[in-house]
């Protein structure tokens, strides 16, 4: 039964419909490879025991009207599970316990989806690489010793390695994407307000959104279909009309503009990602596209832009972990004390390097200098976007401005680790849509991937160029399993 | 010198205080404001406490409706300008019972800008200005007392709707603060706001307090008096503080602007402790909420509800009625009270029925230490009983009696007068009958009043009525007597 | 501009984040560098430009006024560190 954990989402709902496997099939195969999979460290929380109980009761009375039927999957350790342990790869929150769901988590088990466990991030989400997670790095499964990327690296690599059918991360600043491109597979980033954000764990409030990630293009139109709703639990969702994604997915996108913006040509890029956007270039123009160059003058500022917003929100987001109400305290000589070596011990290095600067860009006197200018900025970058979908209807860059890196690599560089975000981050600053597709390899065999950003609600949009894309690519993801002994 | 003005003596300086109020009223709704939990006051610690107001991890702030239209009421009912868009920010810092590290408020945009409040002062109307109206959550509640070693947090008031109403520094003694409260409170309640009920905490205050030489145009340093929460206490609190800081200038020291408590066991106030760890709030707008935004229709709506407020009434009563301005004012400084009056006239003398209210019913509120909504006797029965002595069947001092009978349970007094046989003797028969046997009983009197000693005929009068136990009506005997003597 | 350690004490405490010596000294190195880079933005001139209040342009929801949360104590409490079944327990604070 090996095969099983090689269908993609799409062809596992179909045999399940057909009834051609059950779910206890499919659930006992994810849960035997993922228990020979420990190495590569992504999961945080394992529900196996509930899982197979709850595959055998969706077995007993299969209801095959749902989007996700009897279907197992695993889910970032950033969404709030019932009853399940739910920690944001933090210490400080390593025996919380929610007694709710979050809304995305909720859509899956309405679809006849099934938990299979909580995968590994980065620390809040925080990390390009998932190397700040409380509960140790993951690694990817393209090759020994390579980061899956982050924050939701868990996702990315329990995904590529064929342990989750399918899964779900957040993305802030590039959190679906940039693990996405370094591991081969599909994520991606939907408008700002159409996945309801309650019952995540917040980082930035502002920039953070729930997404897919799949293994290809069809199954993100699913996986999205099912995620995506109005909800009355938070403020900033918005009530839009969600199309079906999935049944509306199609090749034509002939006529479409699409644009090249050149601020993402920038110094240093490696010469095959060059050549990766151009190759990305022509596989548009034959499937009848029309090409456009564009400008989005202000693409430089976005990562400082971002590391003063991110932060700041995140600084008072994370005040509530503090010792009191739930998660790890550490006792002290009085109220503050307690606070102070609570938060010390309780959150890791890089969440406490952006709750400092997130706490001096808003202190007195810095305010307008920092904050201020940065959503001055973040208006300027949105205006950009506004402009250029005037003339185009989506916008073609690379994911990341290099494939995955080592373990350790970035680890002692802030800046450096932070200029991986560089072509995602931009889009959530401007709230849009945005996926990142396989589109090649570099020398070392390093999956890379392309982005595609879309006008406000236009996931559709971008889909259907992505799948248009994904069938000129061809990429097949190739991994020898080195992980499984 | 104006004349009465409130002022401090040292050393032969005269110095003025000057007074500014920030007053926190609780906005009377079901729930709270960005959650859905109960607000009631006096439940078991801990039970009107919603996964938003502890804030647990991925919860998110939705405003109630309610509690906006509330804060507009409150704004038009002080004359002010309501804006028709504000921004709620986020205030940062740490504290045991605020389980955010935050509290939501209105910073910079408010939704409620200047209005003002007039006083009735001795000499006359004073109108003090009102800077701000801005809505914001209440704490939770720290308790020192119950356990020795440790402090208890309740979080039943965490999220309540709370207004802060910052008045301009117009205030200038310990009385004007009184009547300010009392104006404000009143208003509040006339558009049922607020209950203003300083025991439970739905009115407190900080008191902003400064000194200056009398005739000096500039404003001295202030200290802000935190959290009074009665009128008494917050009197108490400015004389101390004004004449500490006059005390202070004139042994050439200087005020250092500070928050200080007022300890209502030694009727003094002093410095935080906490104030080393000088406060830096990092407002910023909170990104999990939109910017407030209503249009002119809304406002219209709320206004159509805004029922006569206190200086109107006050107006009207002295222009229908006829009414000194000051049984006015004191008629329709409390909702209730002018409710109570106008029902009573309804059927009832308007002269009459002031006096009844303010002098005797007043005593006995006074007296039991109640609200006139708690009143023994209904408007109904006093009422009655004024009509009673309107078309003279019992006298004003019968009337007394009576009403002291009334008080011991709301009984009416018709039937009083029947059972009791209270009702006045106005059957000329029967009083020459008694009347004549009192001339008879005393023919030494007689004698003495007919040679000249008129003051003998008050003797004459207290034996009829005392023969008539009180019954006999006054101007009758007093025309009979006058005659047979 | 430079942060020094002396603001990096200041941003600690600020956060309630207790630091020592050589954690401050790693920090101020680390914000230094990040800050440098921040610094790009002022070759922007932003004067007439209104920041950005919201990324979703829509305006604020309103919910009705209505008690829908019950008494959920036990849930509230459960995950609390110290052990109370009516209250959060912190260190005595004395005001």
């Amino acid at each position: 039964m090996t095969d099983i954990t090689n269908l993609t989402l799409t062809e596992l709902v179909k045999k399940i419909k057909s009834k051609e496997i059950c779910s206890k099939d499919i659930t006992s195969n994810y849960i035997e490879r993922s228990k020979s999979s420990k190495k590569l460290n992504t999961y945080i929380e394992e529900t196996f025991d509930d899982a197979l109980a709850n595959s055998k009761k969706f077995d007993s009375k299969p209801d095959l009207e749902k989007k996700l039927p009897g279907i197992p999957i695993a889910v970032k350790d950033l969404y709030c599970t019932k009853n399940v342990k739910t920690t944001a790869g933090s210490k400080i929150l390593e025996n919380f316990v929610p007694s709710y769901e979050s809304t995305v988590t909720q859509n899956l088990w309405n679809s006849g989806a099934i938990l299979l466990g909580k995968l590994n991030c980065d620390e809040f989400a925080m990390g390009s690489s998932n190397e700040t997670s409380h509960f140790g790095n993951v690694l990817s499964p393209i090759d020994n010793n390579l980061v899956p990327g982050g924050s939701s690296g868990g996702s990315a690599s329990a995904l590529a390695a064929k342990l989750t059918p399918a899964t779900i991360g957040t993305d802030t600043g590039g959190s679906i994407r940039q693990p996405a491109s370094f591991t081969g597979t599909v994520g991606l980033k939907p408008t700002y307000g159409s996945c309801s954000r309650y019952g995540i764990v917040a980082f930035a409030s502002s920039l953070d959104q729930a997404g897919p990630m799949t293994r290809d293009v069809k199954d993100c139109a699913l996986l999205l279909e099912v995620i995506s709703s109005f909800d009355n639990k938070d403020s900033t969702s918005i009530d839009f009309k969600r199309p079906n994604y999935f049944s509306h997915l199609n090749k034509n996108i002939k006529g479409k503009k699409i644009g090249i913006p050149k601020e993402y040509r920038v110094e240093g890029m490696p010469a095959e990602i060059e050549k990766l956007w151009e190759n990305g270039k022509e596989y548009l123009k034959n499937c009848g596209a029309e090409i456009i160059d564009i400008s989005l003058p202000h693409t430089k500022y976005a990562l400082p832009t971002y590391y003063i917003v991110a932060p700041a929100e995140a600084s008072s987001n994370l005040a509530r972990y503090d010792g009191v109400k739930y998660g790890f305290r550490v006792e002290g000589e009085n109220l503050i004390d307690m606070y102070e070596k609570t938060r010390s011990q309780g959150f890791g290095d890089e969440v406490k390097r952006r709750i400092m600067i997130g706490t001096y860009v808003l202190s007195s006197g810095y305010y307008d200098a920092y904050y201020l200018k940065a959503q001055k900025v973040r208006k300027l970058i949105k205006n950009d976007f506004d402009e250029a979908f005037n003339k185009v209807d989506a916008i073609l860059t690379p994911s990341t401005p290099s494939s995955a890196f080592k373990v350790g690599e970035k680890m002692n560089d802030p800046v450096s680790m932070y200029l991986n975000d560089i072509f995602t981050v931009p889009v959530n600053l401007a709230g849009l849509p945005g996926i990142s597709i396989p589109a090649g390899l570099d020398e070392n065999n390093y999956p890379l991937g392309l982005q595609l950003i879309g006008k406000p609600f236009d996931e559709q949009g971008i889909l259907n160029i992505a799948y248009s894309m994904e069938e000129k690519i061809n990429f097949k993801l190739n991994t020898s399993d080195w992980w499984i002994k | 010198m104006k004349k009465d003005q409130y002022l401090i003596e040292k050393n032969g300086n005269n110095y003025e205080v000057v007074i500014g109020l920030e007053v926190h009223a609780q906005v009377l709704s079901n729930s709270k404001l960005f959650s859905n939990s109960a607000t009631k006051f006096g439940s078991e610690p801990n039970t009107q406490v919603s996964l938003v107001d502890a804030a647990f991890p991925g919860m998110l702030p939705v405003i109630n409706e309610f509690c906006i239209r509330q804060a507009v009421k409150t704004g038009i009912g002080l004359n002010a300008k309501i804006n028709k868009k504000s921004i709620f920010d986020r205030k940062n810092y740490f504290y045991a019972d605020l389980p955010q590290g935050y509290q939501i408020s209105q910073y910079k945009d408010p939704i409620v800008g200047e209005g003002s409040i007039v006083l009735d002062l001795p000499s006359g109307p004073k109108t003090i200005g009102i800077e701000r109206l801005h809505l914001e959550q209440d704490a939770g509640k720290s308790i020192h007392d119950i356990d020795p070693s440790s402090t208890l947090v309740d979080l039943n008031r965490s999220g309540v709707a709370l207004m802060e109403i910052v008045s301009k520094p117009d205030l200038r003694s310990p009385e004007e603060v009184n009547l300010y409260i009392k104006k404000l409170r009143s208003i509040m309640r006339y558009l049922g706001t607020c209950d203003g009920n300083m025991q439970e905490g739905s009115l407190r205050a900080d008191v902003n307090v400064s000194v200056r030489k009398l005739g000096s145009d500039k404003f001295g340093t202030r200290c802000e008096i935190k959290n009074v929460n009665s009128i008494k206490f917050m009197q108490m609190a400015i004389e101390y503080e004004a004449n500490r800081q006059a005390e202070l200038l004139e042994e050439g020291g200087i005020i250092d602007q500070e928050t200080r408590l007022f300890d209502t066991k030694k009727n003094q106030t002093r410095s935080m402790r906490s104030k080393e760890d000088a406060h830096d709030y990092r407002y910023f707008p909170d990104p999990d909420l939109l910017p407030l935004e209503f249009d002119d229709q809304f406002i219209e709506d709320i206004k159509s509800e805004i029922p006569e407020l206190p200086d109107q009434k006050k107006d009207r009563f002295i222009e229908k009625f006829k009414l000194s301005p000051y049984e006015a004012t004191i008629l329709v400084s409390d909702l209730e009270t002018s409710k109570y009056f106008e029902k009573v006239i309804k059927n009832s003398d308007v002269k009459l029925s002031a006096n009844w209210i303010t002098g005797e019913l007043f005593a006995l509120l006074n007296e039991k230490n109640i609200e006139i909504d708690q009143s023994p006797i209904s408007p109904e029965n006093l009422s009655k009983l004024i009509n009673l002595i309107s078309d003279g069947t019992i006298s004003g001092k019968i009337a007394k009696t009576l009403f002291v009978e009334m008080s011991k349970g709301d009984k009416d007094p018709k039937k009083i007068v029947e059972e009791k046989g209270l009702k006045q003797q106005s059957d000329p028969k029967e009083l020459e009958k008694i009347i004549d046997k009192v001339i008879l009983d005393n023919p030494d009197n007689v004698q003495k009043y007919k040679s000249g000693k008129d003051k003998l005929f008050g003797f004459f009068v207290g034996q009829v009525m005392k023969a008539s136990s009180g019954k006999a009506n006054p101007k009758m005997v007093n025309d009979i007597l006058k005659k047979k003597l | 501009m430079t942060i020094d350690l002396k603001t990096v004490k200041h941003i600690s405490k600020l956060s309630r984040i207790s630091i020592d010596d050589q954690k401050a000294k790693k920090l101020e190195k680390d914000l230094n560098s990040i800050f440098k880079w921040i610094e790009k933005l002022n070759e922007l001139n932003t004067d007439k430009v209104e920041p950005l209040t919201s990324i979703a342009e829509t305006t604020l929801r309103f919910r009705k006024d209505q008690i829908l949360s019950k008494n959920i104590r036990e849930d509230i409490l459960k995950n609390s560190p110290k052990d109370n079944k009516d209250y959060f327990v912190v260190p005595k604070v004395v005001e």
